[in-house]
């Protein structure tokens, strides 16, 4: 399961920057992502990690640096430049209009229309039937507002709107932490496949374990600054606490 | 898990299940026609007449308008409390332009036919530019709506006032007083005309939506409860063009249609007035705003942004322009709603839509539209509209004391948002 890295990476953030009000939420940070890798975004509360990728993501716009995707520079000014690059998010807070129902939230900004110019809800609702078969087999909620959705199968909507849009970056921040056991299986399983489609996932979490066991790197963030990138199958769950905690970077396992 | 016990017998449904009929919807027509019983025993039998019911029909037109655009403001979380101001502004830009401005600037002699085409296009322009404005200030400069509109209510009643120096405004051009409702009515032959039309529409309507479900192999209620729903709809438009038609013209009015033409009425005629092109032009708004709100993208994020505006945002749809865009519509529709209350006076006067905005946020609110944002129909707020003027004029055909009318009222508001708030508590709905 070695990841290539011959090529170019299929992200670069260089050196970026962004601040609020006088506060380094992220200073002189950089990262990158090859396809079909996972990596790891760990820290505390507030270490950055949530704002480094809504950079990515287009929520937030850098002071600072330079995002290049397939080796090219990115012009990514609003979460729109983000999808056209390719770049899918699922947000921690998920990101759902809890009003409308599953389709029309997994389509948002993105409706499937007709000839006319009027939005095609029967085909949408196909589509959503067809991407949750594979998801979530069980779902059968497609006319419930996904406000009547249990917590698994709001993540379930905000994992098939990054999914089915053909990803070829994709974001995940905390997405099991609202999750049962069964479900952060189903979440763990996605993830390998899509690893194995080529597909480049920057995963924050909170959780050691889960990194240790779905990424290949990891990128330690605290107070705004990265700490360090490691390759996880050269680290133990000690190293990468030390990393997070003290902000130590174990210098004999420092990867590429 | 759920698989291995389907496919037996198909669910036993409830009556009102198969029809689909939003319970909640049903609830306020059945408000409105417990209303529209009591007074009409309690007058007895004058409420329900079609002299009445074609009066309270055309009262109702002018916030109705407004109540539709105000839905899409209150779903995106905004409040506009200067639709009745904006309404001043645009009648009295409108009245303006055909007995002033036009005649004197560009020579357009009173009575030409372009006049009122041209006044309702300035007011429509007006209207638009305001609340394009207005949604600008709240959008982009991110102040309050609140705020933007509390300040437009004072700003355009006032600019109102400054354009006509308080002056009533009149008499406005036939062509433009025909929108007022009772002097601009179609006639009974295209009033049936319209009925059929709108029947055959909705029939249509219905079997298009069903075969598109099934077309994607989606559940579709049983084929009876199709015909009754067909049957239901097309009974309430046949039977509402009835009620219009039977309001018959008076005949010395219609003498005087007669003496206008050169020609003598022959003895005996009669002729109901049958649909004002004023609740023509409802209808119209009433369709084009319900497809705005649930078959085109700008009402699919007007929902979205009015359920969850961070989501909306991170999706990609650019809410500062929404709000431009929703306000602009308010705007027109305000200028639309001026027209028409104009037009009923038959003159622009200096009070027109004073307190209307109160009136048409009740209307909406009781229609079903949350202030919490991301709730409404714009069917709910016309209804809303309908109860608020049938309370309204009911309680003066009773001769409850002007007092007790608006402490009445206003107890309704806020018993129906009650009401709204223990039923959505109850059905866990949203």
């Amino acid at each position: 399961m070695s990841v290539d890295r011959t090529g170019t990476p299929l992200v670069e953030m260089k050196d970026i920057c962004i601040s609020f009000g006088g506060v380094h939420a992220v200073d002189h940070v950089s990262v990158d992502l090859w396809p079909g890798e996972v990596v790891g975004l760990l820290g505390h509360n507030g270490a950055g990690k949530s704002t480094l990728i809504k950079i990515l993501s287009g929520a937030y716009r850098a002071d600072q640096g330079e995002i290049r995707v397939n080796g090219e520079a990115a012009h990514i000014h609003n979460p729109r430049d983000a999808r056209r690059y390719n770049i899918e998010t699922i947000y921690q807070t998920l990101a759902l209009a809890d009003n409308l129902n599953a389709s029309a939230n997994l389509f948002l900004g993105r409706e499937l229309v007709t000839a006319t110019g009027l939005v095609d809800d029967a085909r949408m609702e196909a589509e959503t039937a067809k991407i949750m078969a594979r998801l979530n087999p069980n779902f059968r909620k497609f006319r419930d507002p996904v406000s009547a959705l249990s917590g698994g199968q709001r993540q379930s909507v905000a994992i098939a709107r990054a999914v089915y849009f053909n990803a070829r970056i994709l974001i995940m921040d905390e997405p099991t932490a609202a999750l049962g056991p069964h479900e952060t299986q189903m979440v763990s399983e996605l993830i390998e496949e899509l690893k194995r489609q080529g597909i480049g996932i920057f995963l924050i979490s909170h959780d050691i374990h889960d990194v240790m066991k779905l990424c290949d790197r990891a990128s330690v963030m605290k107070n705004g600054q990265l700490v360090g990138t490691v390759d996880v199958a050269k680290v133990t769950d000690d190293d990468l606490l030390g990393m997070i905690i003290l902000g130590k970077h174990p210098g004999q396992h420092a990867a590429a | 898990m759920a698989e291995t016990t389907g496919a037996k017998a198909a669910p036993k449904q409830g009556f009102l299940k198969s029809l689909e009929i939003d319970t909640r919807l049903l609830g306020m027509i059945g408000a409105f026609i417990a209303v529209c019983l009591v007074f009409n025993l309690m007058t007895d039998g004058r409420f329900l007449t079609a002299r009445n019911i074609f009066n309270l029909t055309i009262q109702t037109v002018s916030v109705a308008i407004m109540a539709t655009g105000m839905v899409f403001v209150i779903v995106t979380r905004h409040i506009d409390l200067s639709v009745g101001s904006l309404l001043a502004t645009c009648s009295a830009v409108m009245a303006m332009m055909q007995t002033r401005w036009l005649p004197d600037m560009l020579g357009l002699e009173i009575g030409h036919p372009l006049l009122p085409w041209v006044a309702i296009l300035a007011g429509l322009l007006t209207g638009a530019a305001i609340g394009a404005f207005n949604g600008w200030l709240v959008g982009y400069l991110t102040i309050p709506a609140f705020i933007v509109t509390l300040g437009g209510l004072l700003v355009w009643r006032n600019v109102a006032w400054y354009m006509t120096s308080g002056q009533t405004i009149g008499p406005l051009d036939p062509t433009y007083v025909a929108f007022g409702g009772i002097n601009g009515t179609l006639g009974p032959a295209a009033s049936w005309i319209v009925g059929l039309g709108a029947v055959a529409a909705a029939l249509i309507a219905l079997f298009a939506a069903r075969r598109a479900k099934a077309g994607h192999g989606q559940p579709v209620k049983p084929l009876w409860a199709e015909a009754v729903l067909a049957g239901l709809v097309a009974a309430a438009i046949l039977g509402f063009v009835a009620v219009l038609n039977a309001y018959q013209i008076p005949s010395a009015r219609l003498e005087r249609i007669f003496e206008a033409r050169g020609a003598v009425m022959p003895e005996g005629y009669t002729a109901g007035y049958g649909i004002p092109y004023s609740v023509l032009l409802l209808i119209f708004i009433a369709i084009v705003m319900t497809v705005v709100a649930t078959r085109t993208r700008l009402g699919r994020y007007i929902f979205a942004t009015g359920g969850n505006p961070d989501a909306a945002e991170l999706s990609g749809i650019n809410t500062r322009l929404l709000t431009v865009k929703i306000f602009a519509i308010m705007g027109a529709l305000c200028a639309l709603a001026g027209m028409v209350a104009s037009a009923r006076l038959a003159n622009h006067s200096n009070d027109i839509g004073t307190l209307d905005e109160l009136r048409v946020i009740a209307a909406a609110v009781i229609g079903g539209t949350a202030l919490s944002g991301g709730i409404g129909t714009i069917h709910g707020a016309i209804l809303g509209a309908l109860i608020m003027q049938s309370l309204q004029s009911g309680m003066a055909m009773v001769g409850v004391d002007a007092p007790f009318q608006n402490i009445v009222v206003g107890a309704v508001l806020v018993l129906a948002v009650l009401i709204d708030i223990l039923y959505r508590k109850r059905t866990g709905a949203r």
